[in-house]
Protein backbone atom coordinates (compact mmCIF):
# COMPACT_ATOMS: atom_id res chain seq x y z
CA UNK A 1 0.00 0.00 0.00
CA UNK A 2 1.40 3.36 -0.96
CA UNK A 3 1.95 6.15 1.53
CA UNK A 4 -0.49 8.24 -0.49
CA UNK A 5 -3.43 5.91 0.06
CA UNK A 6 -2.46 5.18 3.66
CA UNK A 7 -2.54 8.86 4.60
CA UNK A 8 -5.76 9.32 2.59
CA UNK A 9 -7.42 6.71 4.81
CA UNK A 10 -6.25 8.49 7.93
CA UNK A 11 -7.73 11.84 6.93
CA UNK A 12 -10.87 11.93 4.80
CA UNK A 13 -12.29 15.38 4.09
CA UNK A 14 -15.80 15.20 2.72
CA UNK A 15 -17.78 17.53 0.48
CA UNK A 16 -21.54 17.22 0.34
CA UNK A 17 -23.22 17.32 -3.10
CA UNK A 18 -27.00 17.32 -3.42
CA UNK A 19 -28.17 16.34 -6.90
CA UNK A 20 -31.91 16.42 -6.33
CA UNK A 21 -32.47 14.71 -2.99
CA UNK A 22 -35.62 15.17 -0.92
CA UNK A 23 -33.42 16.53 1.93
CA UNK A 24 -33.86 13.44 4.07
CA UNK A 25 -30.42 12.02 3.28
CA UNK A 26 -28.91 15.49 3.69
CA UNK A 27 -30.27 15.74 7.22
CA UNK A 28 -28.77 12.33 8.01
CA UNK A 29 -25.42 13.36 6.50
CA UNK A 30 -25.38 16.45 8.69
CA UNK A 31 -26.44 14.26 11.61
CA UNK A 32 -23.38 12.07 11.01
CA UNK A 33 -21.14 15.12 11.41
CA UNK A 34 -22.59 16.18 14.78
CA UNK A 35 -20.76 15.76 18.12
CA UNK A 36 -22.85 12.66 18.89
CA UNK A 37 -21.07 10.56 16.26
CA UNK A 38 -17.87 12.66 16.33
CA UNK A 39 -16.33 11.49 13.05
CA UNK A 40 -13.36 13.81 13.61
CA UNK A 41 -11.99 10.90 15.70
CA UNK A 42 -11.26 9.20 12.35
CA UNK A 43 -10.03 12.36 10.68
CA UNK A 44 -13.28 12.91 8.78
CA UNK A 45 -14.06 16.60 8.33
CA UNK A 46 -16.61 18.56 6.30
CA UNK A 47 -14.98 21.06 3.93
CA UNK A 48 -16.52 23.84 1.89
CA UNK A 49 -14.77 23.37 -1.43
CA UNK A 50 -14.47 20.30 -3.70
CA UNK A 51 -10.80 21.19 -4.26
CA UNK A 52 -10.09 20.30 -0.63
CA UNK A 53 -12.23 17.14 -0.67
CA UNK A 54 -11.16 13.50 -0.63
CA UNK A 55 -14.70 12.13 -0.68
CA UNK A 56 -17.88 13.37 -2.30
CA UNK A 57 -21.08 12.52 -0.44
CA UNK A 58 -23.64 12.49 -3.26
CA UNK A 59 -27.32 12.44 -2.31
CA UNK A 60 -30.30 12.49 -4.67
CA UNK A 61 -31.50 10.99 -7.88
CA UNK A 62 -29.48 13.04 -10.38
CA UNK A 63 -31.85 15.42 -12.14
CA UNK A 64 -31.15 16.92 -15.57
CA UNK A 65 -30.39 20.30 -13.98
CA UNK A 66 -28.08 18.88 -11.33
CA UNK A 67 -25.94 16.36 -13.23
CA UNK A 68 -24.17 19.14 -15.19
CA UNK A 69 -22.99 20.53 -11.84
CA UNK A 70 -22.17 17.05 -10.54
CA UNK A 71 -19.82 16.39 -13.49
CA UNK A 72 -18.15 19.75 -12.90
CA UNK A 73 -17.77 19.13 -9.17
CA UNK A 74 -16.26 15.71 -9.84
CA UNK A 75 -13.75 17.22 -12.30
CA UNK A 76 -12.80 19.90 -9.77
CA UNK A 77 -12.15 17.42 -6.96
CA UNK A 78 -8.46 16.73 -6.41
CA UNK A 79 -7.68 13.08 -7.18
CA UNK A 80 -7.40 10.50 -5.65
CA UNK A 81 -10.94 10.77 -4.34
CA UNK A 82 -13.80 8.46 -3.38
CA UNK A 83 -17.47 8.99 -4.28
CA UNK A 84 -20.07 7.91 -1.76
CA UNK A 85 -23.61 7.51 -3.06
CA UNK A 86 -25.84 8.05 -0.04
CA UNK A 87 -29.40 6.73 -0.05
CA UNK A 88 -31.62 4.66 -2.34
CA UNK A 89 -32.05 7.44 -4.95
CA UNK A 90 -28.34 7.97 -5.48
CA UNK A 91 -27.64 4.22 -5.50
CA UNK A 92 -30.09 3.43 -8.31
CA UNK A 93 -32.69 6.21 -8.72
CA UNK A 94 -35.04 4.40 -6.28
CA UNK A 95 -38.76 5.13 -6.67
CA UNK A 96 -38.03 7.78 -9.31
CA UNK A 97 -36.77 5.18 -11.83
CA UNK A 98 -37.84 6.24 -15.33
CA UNK A 99 -39.07 9.66 -14.16
CA UNK A 100 -39.08 12.49 -16.70
CA UNK A 101 -36.64 14.54 -14.64
CA UNK A 102 -34.15 11.75 -13.99
CA UNK A 103 -30.91 11.90 -15.98
CA UNK A 104 -29.85 8.43 -14.97
CA UNK A 105 -28.24 6.68 -12.04
CA UNK A 106 -25.56 8.85 -10.48
CA UNK A 107 -22.85 6.18 -10.74
CA UNK A 108 -23.22 6.02 -14.55
CA UNK A 109 -22.92 9.80 -14.78
CA UNK A 110 -19.71 9.78 -12.77
CA UNK A 111 -18.32 6.85 -14.83
CA UNK A 112 -18.91 8.93 -17.99
CA UNK A 113 -16.49 11.52 -16.60
CA UNK A 114 -13.98 9.08 -15.13
CA UNK A 115 -14.30 5.33 -15.88
CA UNK A 116 -11.89 4.49 -13.01
CA UNK A 117 -13.79 6.37 -10.30
CA UNK A 118 -13.97 4.72 -6.89
CA UNK A 119 -17.69 4.56 -6.10
CA UNK A 120 -19.25 3.27 -2.87
CA UNK A 121 -22.95 2.68 -2.26
CA UNK A 122 -24.74 3.27 1.05
CA UNK A 123 -28.39 2.23 0.52
CA UNK A 124 -31.30 3.20 2.75
CA UNK A 125 -34.13 5.69 2.69
CA UNK A 126 -32.51 7.52 4.42
CA UNK A 127 -29.46 5.52 5.61
CA UNK A 128 -28.65 5.81 9.30
CA UNK A 129 -25.46 7.64 10.29
CA UNK A 130 -24.17 4.29 11.60
CA UNK A 131 -24.69 2.80 8.12
CA UNK A 132 -22.74 5.66 6.54
CA UNK A 133 -19.85 5.31 8.99
CA UNK A 134 -19.83 1.56 8.36
CA UNK A 135 -19.77 2.22 4.60
CA UNK A 136 -16.82 4.58 4.97
CA UNK A 137 -14.95 2.00 7.06
CA UNK A 138 -15.62 -0.78 4.52
CA UNK A 139 -14.44 1.33 1.58
CA UNK A 140 -11.32 2.51 3.37
CA UNK A 141 -10.36 -1.03 4.37
CA UNK A 142 -10.92 -2.22 0.78
CA UNK A 143 -8.68 0.46 -0.78
CA UNK B 1 26.07 19.99 19.74
CA UNK B 2 25.46 23.56 18.72
CA UNK B 3 25.35 22.74 15.00
CA UNK B 4 23.05 19.79 15.66
CA UNK B 5 20.74 22.15 17.54
CA UNK B 6 20.47 24.52 14.58
CA UNK B 7 19.89 21.58 12.21
CA UNK B 8 16.98 20.11 14.17
CA UNK B 9 15.36 23.46 14.94
CA UNK B 10 13.40 23.84 11.66
CA UNK B 11 11.71 20.42 11.79
CA UNK B 12 11.32 21.04 15.52
CA UNK B 13 9.34 24.22 14.91
CA UNK B 14 7.19 22.43 12.32
CA UNK B 15 6.47 19.59 14.77
CA UNK B 16 5.61 22.13 17.48
CA UNK B 17 3.23 23.84 15.04
CA UNK B 18 1.48 20.57 14.21
CA UNK B 19 1.15 19.75 17.93
CA UNK B 20 -0.30 23.24 18.52
CA UNK B 21 -2.90 22.76 15.78
CA UNK B 22 -3.76 19.37 17.33
CA UNK B 23 -4.24 21.14 20.70
CA UNK B 24 -6.61 23.60 18.99
CA UNK B 25 -8.72 20.81 17.53
CA UNK B 26 -8.63 18.66 20.67
CA UNK B 27 -9.60 21.47 23.05
CA UNK B 28 -12.38 22.56 20.66
CA UNK B 29 -13.62 18.96 20.68
CA UNK B 30 -13.54 18.85 24.49
CA UNK B 31 -15.51 22.12 24.65
CA UNK B 32 -18.11 20.54 22.36
CA UNK B 33 -18.20 17.37 24.51
CA UNK B 34 -16.52 15.18 21.85
CA UNK B 35 -13.44 12.95 21.84
CA UNK B 36 -11.62 14.76 19.05
CA UNK B 37 -8.88 13.78 16.63
CA UNK B 38 -5.79 11.70 17.49
CA UNK B 39 -2.42 13.37 18.14
CA UNK B 40 -1.04 12.72 14.66
CA UNK B 41 -4.13 14.03 12.82
CA UNK B 42 -2.55 17.32 11.60
CA UNK B 43 0.47 15.35 10.37
CA UNK B 44 -1.81 12.89 8.52
CA UNK B 45 -3.66 15.82 6.95
CA UNK B 46 -0.45 17.40 5.66
CA UNK B 47 0.87 14.03 4.40
CA UNK B 48 -2.37 13.35 2.56
CA UNK B 49 -2.47 16.81 0.99
CA UNK B 50 1.12 16.32 -0.24
CA UNK B 51 -0.01 13.23 -2.16
CA UNK B 52 -3.03 14.87 -3.81
CA UNK B 53 -3.39 16.39 -7.23
CA UNK B 54 -2.67 20.14 -7.60
CA UNK B 55 -5.43 21.81 -9.57
CA UNK B 56 -4.81 25.26 -11.04
CA UNK B 57 -7.86 27.21 -12.24
CA UNK B 58 -7.84 28.04 -15.95
CA UNK B 59 -8.04 31.81 -15.47
CA UNK B 60 -5.66 31.98 -12.52
CA UNK B 61 -2.49 34.06 -12.56
CA UNK B 62 -0.25 31.00 -12.32
CA UNK B 63 2.99 32.49 -10.96
CA UNK B 64 1.36 34.37 -8.10
CA UNK B 65 -1.03 31.50 -7.40
CA UNK B 66 1.86 29.05 -7.05
CA UNK B 67 4.35 31.23 -5.15
CA UNK B 68 1.99 32.90 -2.63
CA UNK B 69 1.76 29.89 -0.23
CA UNK B 70 5.55 29.54 -0.27
CA UNK B 71 6.03 33.25 0.47
CA UNK B 72 3.62 32.99 3.40
CA UNK B 73 5.29 29.83 4.71
CA UNK B 74 8.76 31.34 4.37
CA UNK B 75 7.72 34.51 6.19
CA UNK B 76 6.24 32.62 9.13
CA UNK B 77 9.22 30.28 9.30
CA UNK B 78 11.56 33.28 9.38
CA UNK B 79 9.50 34.86 12.17
CA UNK B 80 9.54 31.69 14.28
CA UNK B 81 13.28 31.24 13.71
CA UNK B 82 13.90 34.83 14.80
CA UNK B 83 11.85 34.36 17.97
CA UNK B 84 13.64 31.08 18.74
CA UNK B 85 17.00 32.70 18.20
CA UNK B 86 16.18 35.48 20.63
CA UNK B 87 14.77 33.02 23.19
CA UNK B 88 17.29 30.20 23.05
CA UNK B 89 20.52 31.69 21.74
CA UNK B 90 19.94 35.09 23.38
CA UNK B 91 21.18 36.84 20.26
CA UNK B 92 19.21 39.83 19.04
CA UNK B 93 19.61 43.08 17.18
CA UNK B 94 18.15 46.52 17.89
CA UNK B 95 14.87 47.09 16.09
CA UNK B 96 13.96 43.40 15.78
CA UNK B 97 10.46 44.17 17.07
CA UNK B 98 9.87 46.20 13.88
CA UNK B 99 11.17 43.34 11.70
CA UNK B 100 8.83 41.00 13.57
CA UNK B 101 5.85 43.30 12.93
CA UNK B 102 6.70 43.32 9.21
CA UNK B 103 7.10 39.53 9.11
CA UNK B 104 3.74 39.12 10.85
CA UNK B 105 1.98 40.91 7.98
CA UNK B 106 3.56 38.61 5.40
CA UNK B 107 1.14 35.64 5.84
CA UNK B 108 -1.93 37.86 5.41
CA UNK B 109 -0.31 39.56 2.43
CA UNK B 110 0.47 36.19 0.84
CA UNK B 111 -3.10 35.07 1.48
CA UNK B 112 -4.45 38.21 -0.22
CA UNK B 113 -2.11 37.75 -3.22
CA UNK B 114 -2.80 34.04 -3.60
CA UNK B 115 -6.56 34.27 -3.35
CA UNK B 116 -6.85 37.28 -5.66
CA UNK B 117 -4.75 35.38 -8.23
CA UNK B 118 -7.06 32.36 -8.12
CA UNK B 119 -9.84 33.85 -10.29
CA UNK B 120 -12.71 32.66 -8.12
CA UNK B 121 -15.65 34.86 -7.10
CA UNK B 122 -15.79 33.33 -3.63
CA UNK B 123 -12.06 33.85 -3.16
CA UNK B 124 -12.30 37.46 -4.33
CA UNK B 125 -14.95 38.24 -1.69
CA UNK B 126 -12.63 36.58 0.81
CA UNK B 127 -9.73 38.71 -0.44
CA UNK B 128 -11.68 41.93 0.08
CA UNK B 129 -12.61 40.90 3.60
CA UNK B 130 -9.05 39.85 4.44
CA UNK B 131 -7.75 43.24 3.23
CA UNK B 132 -10.25 45.12 5.39
CA UNK B 133 -9.43 42.90 8.34
CA UNK B 134 -5.69 43.55 7.94
CA UNK B 135 -6.35 47.29 7.86
CA UNK B 136 -8.53 46.87 10.93
CA UNK B 137 -6.15 45.03 13.22
CA UNK B 138 -2.74 46.36 12.18
CA UNK B 139 -3.27 49.78 13.80
CA UNK B 140 -4.34 48.46 17.25
CA UNK B 141 -1.51 45.90 17.17
CA UNK B 142 1.14 48.56 16.53
CA UNK B 143 -0.45 50.85 19.17
CA UNK B 144 -0.29 47.98 21.67
CA UNK B 145 3.44 47.60 20.98
CA UNK B 146 3.86 51.37 21.40
CA UNK B 147 2.36 51.02 24.88
CA UNK B 148 4.92 48.31 25.67
CA UNK B 149 7.79 50.44 24.37
CA UNK B 150 6.68 53.35 26.58
CA UNK B 151 6.21 51.07 29.61
CA UNK B 152 9.64 49.48 29.29
CA UNK B 153 11.51 52.61 28.16
CA UNK B 154 12.74 53.39 31.65
CA UNK B 155 13.89 49.89 32.51
CA UNK B 156 15.90 48.79 29.45
CA UNK B 157 19.31 50.11 28.51
CA UNK B 158 19.76 53.14 26.24
CA UNK B 159 19.33 52.35 22.55
CA UNK B 160 17.55 49.07 23.36
CA UNK B 161 13.98 50.36 23.50
CA UNK B 162 13.10 48.52 20.28
CA UNK B 163 14.99 45.32 21.05
CA UNK B 164 12.77 42.31 21.68
CA UNK B 165 15.40 40.57 23.82
CA UNK B 166 15.51 43.57 26.19
CA UNK B 167 11.72 43.95 26.28
CA UNK B 168 11.33 40.22 27.00
CA UNK B 169 13.07 40.76 30.37
CA UNK B 170 10.17 42.99 31.51
CA UNK B 171 6.52 42.13 32.24
CA UNK B 172 4.48 45.13 31.08
CA UNK B 173 1.21 43.15 31.37
CA UNK B 174 1.26 43.63 35.17
CA UNK B 175 -0.05 47.21 34.96
CA UNK B 176 -3.29 48.87 33.90
CA UNK B 177 -2.07 50.15 30.54
CA UNK B 178 -0.06 47.00 29.86
CA UNK B 179 -3.08 44.77 30.56
CA UNK B 180 -5.28 46.86 28.22
CA UNK B 181 -2.64 46.60 25.51
CA UNK B 182 -2.25 42.84 26.09
CA UNK B 183 -5.98 42.20 25.74
CA UNK B 184 -6.18 44.26 22.54
CA UNK B 185 -3.12 42.50 21.10
CA UNK B 186 -4.62 39.10 22.02
CA UNK B 187 -7.73 39.91 19.97
CA UNK B 188 -5.55 41.16 17.09
CA UNK B 189 -3.70 37.84 17.16
CA UNK B 190 -7.08 36.08 17.12
CA UNK B 191 -7.87 37.97 13.90
CA UNK B 192 -4.40 37.27 12.45
CA UNK B 193 -4.92 33.54 13.01
CA UNK B 194 -8.37 33.74 11.41
CA UNK B 195 -10.05 32.26 14.48
CA UNK B 196 -13.77 32.38 14.90
CA UNK B 197 -15.04 35.81 15.80
CA UNK B 198 -12.76 37.04 12.99
CA UNK B 199 -12.79 34.13 10.51
CA UNK B 200 -14.62 36.48 8.14
CA UNK B 201 -12.27 35.86 5.21
CA UNK B 202 -12.55 32.07 5.40
CA UNK B 203 -16.20 31.83 6.45
CA UNK B 204 -16.70 28.08 5.87
CA UNK B 205 -20.48 28.27 5.76
CA UNK B 206 -21.02 31.21 3.40
CA UNK B 207 -17.90 31.45 1.21
CA UNK B 208 -16.90 27.80 1.00
CA UNK B 209 -13.44 28.41 2.36
CA UNK B 210 -13.11 31.95 1.00
CA UNK B 211 -9.46 32.79 0.46
CA UNK B 212 -8.32 29.15 0.31
CA UNK B 213 -11.16 28.03 -1.97
CA UNK B 214 -9.14 27.17 -5.10
CA UNK B 215 -6.09 25.67 -3.42
CA UNK B 216 -5.57 21.93 -3.43
CA UNK B 217 -2.87 19.35 -2.80
CA UNK B 218 0.62 20.44 -1.79
CA UNK B 219 -0.25 24.16 -2.03
CA UNK B 220 -3.06 23.71 0.50
CA UNK B 221 -0.60 21.76 2.67
CA UNK B 222 1.71 24.80 2.56
CA UNK B 223 -1.15 27.01 3.77
CA UNK B 224 -1.96 24.54 6.55
CA UNK B 225 1.70 24.42 7.64
CA UNK B 226 1.81 28.23 7.57
CA UNK B 227 -1.21 28.36 9.84
CA UNK B 228 0.33 25.76 12.16
CA UNK B 229 3.52 27.82 12.37
CA UNK B 230 1.55 30.99 13.10
CA UNK B 231 -0.02 29.13 16.02
CA UNK B 232 3.49 28.88 17.47
CA UNK B 233 4.98 32.21 16.43
CA UNK B 234 2.20 34.66 17.31
CA UNK B 235 1.51 33.48 20.91
CA UNK B 236 5.33 33.26 21.39
CA UNK B 237 5.58 36.87 20.28
CA UNK B 238 2.84 37.91 22.74
CA UNK B 239 4.61 36.06 25.57
CA UNK B 240 7.88 37.79 24.77
CA UNK B 241 6.41 41.27 24.43
CA UNK B 242 3.87 41.28 27.27
CA UNK B 243 4.50 38.43 29.69
CA UNK B 244 8.24 38.58 30.24
CA UNK B 245 9.37 35.95 27.75
CA UNK B 246 10.76 32.52 28.52
CA UNK B 247 13.54 33.68 30.82
CA UNK B 248 14.13 30.18 32.11
CA UNK B 249 15.13 29.35 28.50
CA UNK B 250 16.32 25.77 28.15
CA UNK B 251 17.38 23.91 31.28
CA UNK B 252 21.00 22.75 31.40
CA UNK B 253 21.34 19.61 29.32
CA UNK B 254 22.63 17.37 32.10
CA UNK B 255 19.47 18.15 34.11
CA UNK B 256 16.87 18.60 31.39
CA UNK B 257 17.46 15.60 29.16
CA UNK B 258 17.04 12.92 31.90
CA UNK B 259 13.80 14.59 33.04
CA UNK B 260 12.41 14.68 29.48
CA UNK B 261 13.40 11.05 28.90
CA UNK B 262 11.85 10.01 32.22
CA UNK B 263 8.59 11.79 31.39
CA UNK B 264 8.46 10.23 27.93
CA UNK B 265 9.23 6.76 29.32
CA UNK B 266 6.53 7.00 31.95
CA UNK B 267 4.05 8.28 29.37
CA UNK B 268 4.94 5.63 26.76
CA UNK B 269 5.04 2.91 29.39
CA UNK B 270 1.51 3.59 30.58
CA UNK B 271 0.28 3.58 26.98
CA UNK B 272 2.21 0.55 25.68
CA UNK B 273 1.63 -1.79 28.59
CA UNK B 274 -2.02 -0.72 28.69
CA UNK B 275 -1.45 -0.38 32.41
CA UNK B 276 -3.80 2.56 32.73
CA UNK B 277 -3.22 3.05 36.42
CA UNK B 278 -4.42 6.40 37.74
CA UNK B 279 -1.15 6.87 39.64
CA UNK B 280 1.07 6.60 36.54
CA UNK B 281 -1.21 8.91 34.54
CA UNK B 282 -1.15 11.51 37.27
CA UNK B 283 2.62 11.13 37.63
CA UNK B 284 3.30 11.66 33.91
CA UNK B 285 0.87 14.60 33.88
CA UNK B 286 2.66 16.17 36.85
CA UNK B 287 6.06 15.73 35.20
CA UNK B 288 4.69 17.28 32.01
CA UNK B 289 3.21 20.26 33.88
CA UNK B 290 6.44 20.70 35.82
CA UNK B 291 8.38 20.71 32.57
CA UNK B 292 6.02 23.32 31.09
CA UNK B 293 6.40 25.61 34.10
CA UNK B 294 10.16 25.13 34.13
CA UNK B 295 10.55 26.02 30.48
CA UNK B 296 8.15 28.94 30.78
CA UNK B 297 5.96 27.14 28.26
CA UNK B 298 3.03 27.54 30.63
CA UNK B 299 2.57 31.12 29.41
CA UNK B 300 2.40 29.91 25.82
CA UNK B 301 -0.16 27.24 26.68
CA UNK B 302 -2.18 29.84 28.63
CA UNK B 303 -2.38 32.16 25.61
CA UNK B 304 -3.19 29.28 23.25
CA UNK B 305 -6.04 28.06 25.48
CA UNK B 306 -7.38 31.64 25.82
CA UNK B 307 -7.44 31.93 22.01
CA UNK B 308 -9.20 28.56 21.67
CA UNK B 309 -11.83 29.43 24.28
CA UNK B 310 -12.58 32.77 22.57
CA UNK B 311 -12.81 30.81 19.31
CA UNK B 312 -15.30 28.32 20.69
CA UNK B 313 -17.62 30.66 22.55
CA UNK B 314 -18.26 33.34 19.94
CA UNK B 315 -20.20 33.65 16.70
CA UNK B 316 -18.62 35.14 13.58
CA UNK B 317 -18.73 38.93 13.25
CA UNK B 318 -19.60 40.79 10.06
CA UNK B 319 -16.68 42.64 8.49
CA UNK B 320 -18.09 46.09 9.41
CA UNK B 321 -18.59 44.98 13.02
CA UNK B 322 -15.00 43.73 13.13
CA UNK B 323 -13.66 47.01 11.69
CA UNK B 324 -15.70 49.01 14.20
CA UNK B 325 -14.48 46.78 17.02
CA UNK B 326 -10.81 47.25 16.13
CA UNK B 327 -10.84 50.92 15.21
CA UNK B 328 -13.35 52.35 17.69
CA UNK B 329 -13.28 50.13 20.80
CA UNK B 330 -9.70 48.84 20.64
CA UNK B 331 -8.52 52.24 19.39
CA UNK B 332 -10.07 54.14 22.33
CA UNK B 333 -8.79 51.58 24.84
CA UNK B 334 -5.27 51.79 23.40
CA UNK B 335 -5.18 55.60 23.27
CA UNK B 336 -6.20 55.55 26.95
CA UNK B 337 -3.47 52.99 27.60
CA UNK B 338 -0.85 55.14 25.86
CA UNK B 339 -1.88 58.20 27.93
CA UNK B 340 -1.79 56.14 31.15
CA UNK B 341 1.59 54.66 30.25
CA UNK B 342 3.01 58.13 29.46
CA UNK B 343 1.74 59.53 32.77
CA UNK B 344 3.14 56.49 34.57
CA UNK B 345 6.50 56.95 32.86
CA UNK B 346 6.64 60.69 33.55
CA UNK B 347 5.72 60.46 37.25
CA UNK B 348 7.41 57.07 37.72
CA UNK B 349 4.26 55.15 38.73
CA UNK B 350 4.83 51.52 37.74
CA UNK B 351 1.33 50.11 38.16
CA UNK B 352 -0.29 52.65 35.82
Amino acid sequence: MSLKMWSLKKSVWVFHVNVGACNNCDIEVVNMLTPKYDVERFGIKLVGSPRHADALLVTGVGTHQAVIRLREVYRQTAKPCVVFLIGACACGTGIFKGGYHVAGPVDEIIREVDPDAIIAYVPGCPPKPEAMISGVVKVLSAL
Amino acid sequence: MNILFWIIIVPGILVLGLVASWIVRKVSALVQWRVGPPLFQPAYDVMKLMGKEILIPQDAQRTVFLTAPLVGLAGTLLLSLMLWRITVAQTAFVGDIIVAIYLMVLPSLALILGSSASASPHASIGTGREMKLVMGYELPLVLAFVVVVIKTAGSVGPGEQLSLAAIAQQTPAFSISGMLAFLAALLCVQAKLGFVPFDIAEAETELGSGVLMEYSGALLAAWKLMHALMLVALPFFLVMVFLGGFHATLPPAELGIPVVIAALMVFAGTRLLAARSKFMDVLSLLIFIGLCVWLGLGKYVLILVLLILIKNTNPRLRIDQAMKFFWVYCGIALVAAIILASIGYYYDIHWL
